[in-house]
């Protein structure tokens, strides 16, 4: 048993100079065969790997990763946690994720910071006002928690955003939701590690897999750096690199690799309260807890697999944060960095079954993946537990594109760079 | 930021230009629907070189074909596309 | 220290403050040569448990010396005292401190340290989440740095573009000589250098047969461009760099009305020679004020003539700190003692008086308020203790490869110099200088406890963090820096990354490169947000459309409404009417006289050749080939994937010549689209398109007088509905389009926009003359919703495909468009897709963007797309979208809107409410 976080522990641990504190996850060898592989360990696989062994007490498991955990789209995000979709596949899964975060600290034993402090989608005319009001209403109806607010209101929130009549965006409302926020991102991976390493849970870092085990139209395994490492069911959780790794079974996925950037500054005292985003605009912005204003906004719409983006992007997303809140301008930008992110041509995910047999995907979460670490690692379990998907996932099928039956929030088509 | 030699203009700043999809996902408006889908909808997306085309939409608006590797962003080729570069 | 270190010539002539303290600088102090001229040792607080902090530095590399600078919207938090040059007047303040630098409150979070180390907050403060914002409440209050400004920023920040074939970056000895070279090989060079002055390591250490004024001139009379305060900060693809070039130091008015410049460079080779940063030393209470790296001493002392400490021990192991004891000594401070880690008889000669002791490295350190009391080292394995007030330290240097690392290029070990050093590179760079050739410098095991021997100075981070986070798993070197936030201040671990990599690897019990390395991503130093926003930060980088007749409309004081990039009236308001009043009274015209309106934004698209009518039909879902010549029609596009794009008409206006419009806010897409089809898909065809949105203005006439206004207007009969004819208005020649949005007859005029002022007043006036007017955007939707067309943005989401929206009938049989194949899967015709139609309301007002619902607690089976009420009868309708809504004509809904506390009973119908038949524009 490892010695449970507390304050206590912590106390103690002042007087012995914290000598008391394990390992937060092993760092074992591969076994030869596992009832369930997950490939990637990011956020997700670990979610994955945790609720296998928890709800459905699986835990002959691995999480194979072929650098270190965490070190993917979960430790390179923006933090943002929410649920405030339109389309009621989206909103209905993402929700139940957040019903998740809002736990998921306890649950875990280890603090990821989930900090509900509200997101707000910031209208600029009647037609944005309209739209969110639609947005909200939609939520509302399905028992999640929406509101608009009046310039004034915006103005208790965030005396900081250019509030005035003239500006070249006028800010008319807003639709927040109290319940979304941030989270440290890191400690989502860590959390999800040391608490599906302590079921049994094999956490395997510098294991890249190569290639797959096949027998007839059934996956039975992978080769990997580290050998040949059988599985029942193998499960492909690699955001930004699902396109290469389902490749090596042969399958092309709807998916384009996509470079999106974020950005912090300089840490000041608090000056933005909340996560604000823009219904017309593209950029978000909202501080983490040292201080510094992160931010983001478009992808770099065109395909890549290079962590490193394009300085214009970067401009662009800076000129309309800085114009909503022109405090912000004297801020230095400290720190960049991209991710590569797993663009589905719907702009929702793809959770569920392969095509192969024994292979199972969670891959397309586009530039929103974080958030619904929980809510992918609970239904992507289930999935692989049982074979079949979960009420939630099940609209979030491969088969979709072929059929029709797009989830298509941003309502563009099948062109991620039209999004 | 990309540098892309415009098959008509030369050297030009990335900014200039617009992605539009890589050669394969081009469907055939004559052709069957599931050919069409499988065009749409499944992508190599490679970590290495694939072909996209792209468009000088802020300069001189033509099209041309780039080999473009997806991970060190080396532009293997430029290759001019439409009716100007028919034979 | 205690009082001035440096004797006064006179030449303290630039007042400043520093918090609230009046002081003088000379020209060329940076803030921080300033304040130790002036005895202030004690700058700024730390981070996290508070602990005082002084200068350790004398660059950009300084992770203690923090302060804000400047006032009002000028207000720069986090600026390095040693990266900012005094001017007149140049208000600083510490920052992180309450109620003052020298009495914090919060620095009782020391005391807790024992409890605080690396990670311990993921480790407490459990409970639903609401318990950690209370918690969090706190933290972010202790954390953060300097106040943000709470007033816009009065300066603006400039973006140029720079080509060059050869950038040099740096302009120390190496990066001079590189720059010269290239200008006198006849290359356009330019060079930046984020100091003020050229020189480089030559301001510290002066050669006599290097002339770095003399070089910069020979280099700009041979053409070459010279950025001084100008930083690199940028590496990109392809050999792009973006410099940030301060025009004022921070907080300084600027006298042009700029602050700052930031460059984007497209530079045939790049040259880096950005030299070295000295390596701190890891020892108890390394942090405190009087703490400073050896460069940094000697760079006070000779660039500045400030003498930071009087009595001066030097800490090295390397013979470099052997320069500094002579900058010293020569000075006239006590070098009190060299202790030199390496061997016996390791270094040089060290100058005389100056007692060398080897095998010695510092322990503890004991400070007081500015400087230091006593250092404590361990010699030979023994303690020795002495006075001093300063210790002047070097553990090594580290190449800055940051933008070589940026560009791509791979780091090489070198063992004798414990540093990695720029190798390989992808790009068209090379490094040069004292970045390729470290001195030499063995590892040292730090001594001292390693709980107050500090690593990353602005984050608090310990050597014991560093052991904790290793001892709890975290043992990549990413998840160390995460573990324990080592590397991520405002310095990004300029000073902190390879002592934190050497711990690292002594853990391990591998070599330094086994250890790993973090990315170096950009910038290089932080660079101001508004500086990257540039001219955008005003209006969010979005330009303004202005159509033909906007002075025109100006005239009439309208309500504008942005659509896209273009703003386009609204209503007319006359004598005080709200925007609905006015809408309605327009609408009420329109429908009983006649209105006129600005279309001018409308997507338009004239399409010739043989083959035209082939590109059409791929374009168009809707036939196209059998219009006759002067005919027209309605028609929609669709995606590949079979959803409807966009919608608008076609027009034959002769043999092999058409004009097709589009929505307005979808022109920008459609002219891709068509562009893509017509040149990438089919460039076989032959036909030309030409995008003529912005070639022509546009006047929308509609009414029952429209006709008889018209006429009177062009001297002919104008074309029956869906007719086109040319004709001459007002003497411009102009294309009369017979098309109907408003449900009234109406006609579109397009005239050349150069031309369509007087065409527009002819018109108006004609029509005022009726008894008409103008109508704006507002009117035009609720005669549109009447009479029950389709809106792209609206009805036309995205998600609707030609049968939701009862444009099935109209698809071109014989397929071959563009969507075909998409609309053939079996969910495009899933009998419970979202179908447009028409509701009634049976009580109020129906809320636009409500949902449908059969009771209350369901789930919404559509939403509400446009509401608005019958123009001349009265009560609410609406357009919606509701699952399997063809069939469900009659039923009756709630339409709900929770967060506007909005509900209304309605009756499902049709989506036509206004003359369904057609008849009023019909001949």
């Amino acid at each position: 048993m490892k010695t449970p976080y507390s304050a206590f522990s912590l106390l103690r641990g002042a007087l012995n100079g914290q000598k008391h504190w394990e390992p937060a996850w092993r760092d074992p060898e591969p076994r030869a065969s596992y009832d369930v592989i997950i490939i990637g360990g990011g956020g997700h696989g670990l979610a994955t790997a945790y609720y296998l062994a928890k709800v459905h007490g699986i835990r002959n498991v691995a999480v194979l990763e072929k650098s270190w955990i965490g070190g993917g789209n979960v430790g390179r995000n923006t933090t943002l946690v929410r649920s405030n979709y339109r389309l009621p596949q989206l909103h209905n899964f993402f929700e139940f994720g957040l019903k998740l975060w809002h736990n998921l600290s306890d649950d875990l034993n280890y603090n990821v910071m989930f900090s509900p402090r509200g997101a707000m989608f910031l209208g600029h005319n009647d037609g944005d006002m309209i739209k969110l009001a639609e947005r909200g209403d939609a939520m509302r109806c399905d028992g999640i928690d929406a509101e608009l607010l009046t310039p004034k209101q915006i103005a208790k929130i965030e005396p900081l955003l250019d509030l005035s009549r003239g500006a070249r965006f006028p800010i008319d409302g807003a639709l927040i939701q109290w319940r979304a926020g941030t989270a440290r991102h890191d400690a989502v991976a860590w959390g999800y590690a040391r608490a599906a390493d302590a079921l049994g849970v094999d956490i395997i870092q510098k294991c890249e897999v190569t290639g797959f085990v096949k027998d007839g139209n059934r996956i039975t395994g992978v080769e990997t750096t580290r050998g040949r490492i059988l599985a029942g069911r193998t499960g492909i959780c690699v955001a930004g690199h699902s396109g290469h790794v389902a490749g090596l079974a042969g399958l092309r996925l709807p998916i384009e690799s996509q470079t999106l950037q974020a950005l912090v500054t300089e840490g000041v005292k608090p000056m933005v309260q909340s996560v604000i985003m823009s219904q017309s605009l593209h950029f978000y912005v909202s501080q983490s807890d040292k201080g510094g204003i992160v931010m983001g906004g478009d992808p770099d719409n065109w395909p890549s697999y290079a962590r490193r983006g394009q300085p214009t992007i970067k401009e662009h997303a800076i000129a309309q944060a800085v114009t909503c809140m022109p405090a912000l301008s004297r801020l230095r930008m400290l720190r960049t960095w991209s991710g590569v992110t797993d663009m589905s041509f719907d702009g929702s995910p793809i959770i569920g079954p392969s095509p192969i047999d024994g292979l199972y995907l969670n891959a397309g979460w586009c530039y929103g993946g974080f958030k619904a670490t929980p809510a992918s690692g609970w239904t992507y379990a289930h999935t692989l537990a049982t074979g079949k998907p979960h009420e939630l996932n099940a609209p979030f099928s491969l088969e979709r594109f072929m059929t029709g039956a797009t989830i298509d929030e941003t309502s563009v088509g099948p062109f991620p760079n039209h999004r | 930021m990309y540098q892309i030699t415009c098959p008509h203009c030369g050297p030009r700043a990335q900014t200039e230009f617009t992605y539009e999809r890589t050669t394969d996902s081009v469907v055939d408006p004559a052709g069957d629907t599931h050919a069409a889908m499988q065009a749409l909808y499944t992508r190599a997306n490679p970590m290495g070189l694939d072909d996209e085309i792209w468009r000088h939409t802020y300069g001189c608006r033509a099209w041309m074909v780039l080999t473009r590797h997806r991970v060190t962003h080396e532009i293997r080729a430029v290759k001019a596309i439409g009716p100007e570069a028919l034979p | 220290m205690s009082g001035p270190s440096r004797s006064a010539t006179g030449d303290e002539t630039i007042p400043f403050t520093f918090d609230g303290n009046t002081y003088h600088a000379r020209p060329g102090d940076t803030l921080a040569a300033a304040l130790l001229a002036n005895g202030v040792g004690l700058v700024g607080r730390s981070f996290k448990y508070h602990r005082p902090r002084g200068i350790m530095t004398a660059g950009i590399e300084e992770p203690n010396a923090l302060v804000t600078v400047g006032t009002g919207g000028r207000t720069e938090p986090n600026t390095r005292a040693t990266d900012v040059f005094v001017y007149p007047g140049m208000v600083a303040k510490s920052q992180n401190r309450w109620p003052s630098l020298s009495f914090d409150v919060a620095s009782i979070f020391g005391l807790a340290a024992p409890a605080l180390g690396a990670g311990f907050y993921y480790k407490t403060f459990f409970g639903p989440a609401k318990h950690w914002m209370l918690y969090e409440g706190f933290i972010r209050r202790a954390a953060g740095l300097g106040n943000a400004p709470t007033e816009a920023d009065p300066d603006n920040f400039s973006h140029k573009a720079g080509f060059c074939d050869v950038l040099v970056v740096g302009a120390g000895p190496a990066g001079l000589k590189a720059a010269l070279a290239a200008a006198e090989a006849g290359k356009r060079v330019m060079l930046v250098e984020q100091d003020a002055v050229p020189g480089g390591s030559l301001l510290r250490d002066p050669d006599p047969a290097i002339d770095p004024a003399a070089m910069i001139a020979r280099i700009k009379a041979l053409g070459g461009e010279v950025l001084l305060r100008t930083t690199a900060s940028g590496y990109w693809d392809h050999n792009f760099l973006t410099l940030t070039q301060r025009l004022v130091e921070p907080g300084a008015v600027p006298p042009h009305g700029f602050a700052q410049r930031l460059w984007h460079v497209r530079a045939g080779r790049v040259i880096l020679a950005t030299g070295l940063i000295e390596r701190p030393v890891p020892f108890a209470n390394n942090d405190h004020p009087g703490v400073m790296l050896s460069q940094a001493v000697r760079s006070y002392v000779r660039r500045w003539g400030v003498l930071p400490g009087k009595r001066v021990v030097i800490a090295t192991n390397n013979d470099d700190a052997y320069l500094t004891a002579e900058a010293l000594v020569a000075a006239g401070a006590e070098v009190v003692a060299l202790l030199d880690a390496r061997a016996p008889g390791s270094g040089p000669t060290a100058p005389a008086g100056v007692q060398v002791f080897y095998d010695a490295k510092p322990a503890k350190v004991i400070g007081r308020k500015h400087a230091l009391r006593k250092v404590t080292a361990v010699i030979g394995g023994s303690e020795h203790s002495f006075d001093a007030d300063l210790i002047a330290v070097s553990g090594g240097f580290v190449p800055v490869a940051h933008l070589h690392m940026q560009a791509g290029g791979k780091l090489t070990w070198n063992e004798a110099a414990q540093a990695f050093i720029p190798g390989e590179t992808p790009q068209a760079c090379e490094t040069v200088g004292a970045a390729l050739n470290p001195p030499s410098a063995p590892a040292i095991a730090p001594a001292g406890k390693a709980k107050t021997s500090f690593v990353d100075f602005q984050n608090d981070v310990s050597l014991a963090d560093i052991d904790l986070a290793w001892q709890e798993g975290y043992r990549s070197v990413e998840h160390l820096k995460r573990y324990t936030t080592l590397g991520m201040a405002t310095d990004q671990g300029k000073t902190s990354n390879m002592v934190a990599l050497s711990r690292l690897a002594e853990k391990q019990h591998v070599t330094v490169p086994e250890a790993g390395l973090t990315t170096f991503r950009p910038p290089f130093t932080p660079v101001t947000m508004g500086l990257m926003a540039g001219a955008g930060a005003r209006n969010a980088g979005a330009h303004v459309r202005r159509i033909p007749l906007h002075s025109l409309h100006e005239a009439h004081d309208p309500i504008w409404q942005p659509l896209g990039y273009w703003f386009r009236p609204r209503a007319y308001p006359v004598n005080g009417e709200s925007l609905q009043q006015a809408a309605l009274r327009e609408a009420r015209t329109v429908r009983t006289v006649a209105g006129l309106s600005d279309v001018s934004t409308l997507g338009k698209f004239e399409v010739s050749g043989p083959d035209a009518a082939a590109l059409l039909e791929l374009v168009c879902a809707t036939t196209v080939g059998k219009l006759a010549v002067g005919r027209g029609r309605y028609t929609f596009m669709c995606r590949e994937d079979g959803f409807v794009n966009d919608d608008g008409t076609v027009w034959r206006l002769a043999e092999n010549r058409y004009l097709l419009t589009s929505s307005t806010g979808g022109a920008d897409r459609m002219a891709h689209f068509i562009s893509y089809v017509r040149n990438s898909l089919r460039p076989d065809l032959k036909c030309s398109v030409v995008n003529v949105q912005e070639h022509y203005a546009g006047i929308a006439l509609a009414g029952p007088q429209a006709r008889a206004i018209l006429a009177s207007l062009i001297g002919a009969e104008p074309p029956r509905h869906m007719g086109y004819a040319p004709g001459v208005l007002a003497g411009v020649p102009v294309h009369v389009l017979a098309a109907s949005y408003s449900g009234e007859r109406a006609f579109e005029i397009h005239v050349e926009a150069t031309h369509a002022a007087p065409v527009w007043q002819a018109i108006e006036h004609a029509t005022r003359a009726a008894g008409g007017a103008p109508y704006g955007l507002e009117a035009m939707e609720l005669l549109r919703i009447e009479k029950g067309h389709v809106v792209v943005g609206g009805e036309v989401d995205g998600r609707s495909t030609p049968h939701d929206l009862g444009l099935g009938g109209m698809l071109n049989k014989a397929g071959g468009f563009i969507g075909a194949a998409g609309l053939t899967r079996p969910a495009l015709s899933a009998p419970d897709r979202n179908n447009l139609v028409g509701l009634v309301s049976l009580d109020g007002p129906i809320p636009e963007g409500g949902m449908l619902i059969q009771r209350a607690g369901q789930s919404p089976q559509g939403h509400v797309t446009a509401a608005a009420r019958r123009i001349l009868e009265g009560g609410a309708i609406a357009l919606a979208l509701l699952q399997g809504g063809h069939k469900r004509h009659g039923e009756e809904l709630i339409v709900t809107s929770p967060t506007r506390g909005e509900k209304a009973r309605v009756r499902v119908t049709a989506p036509h409410f206004y003359d369904a038949a057609g008849e009023r524009y019909r001949d």
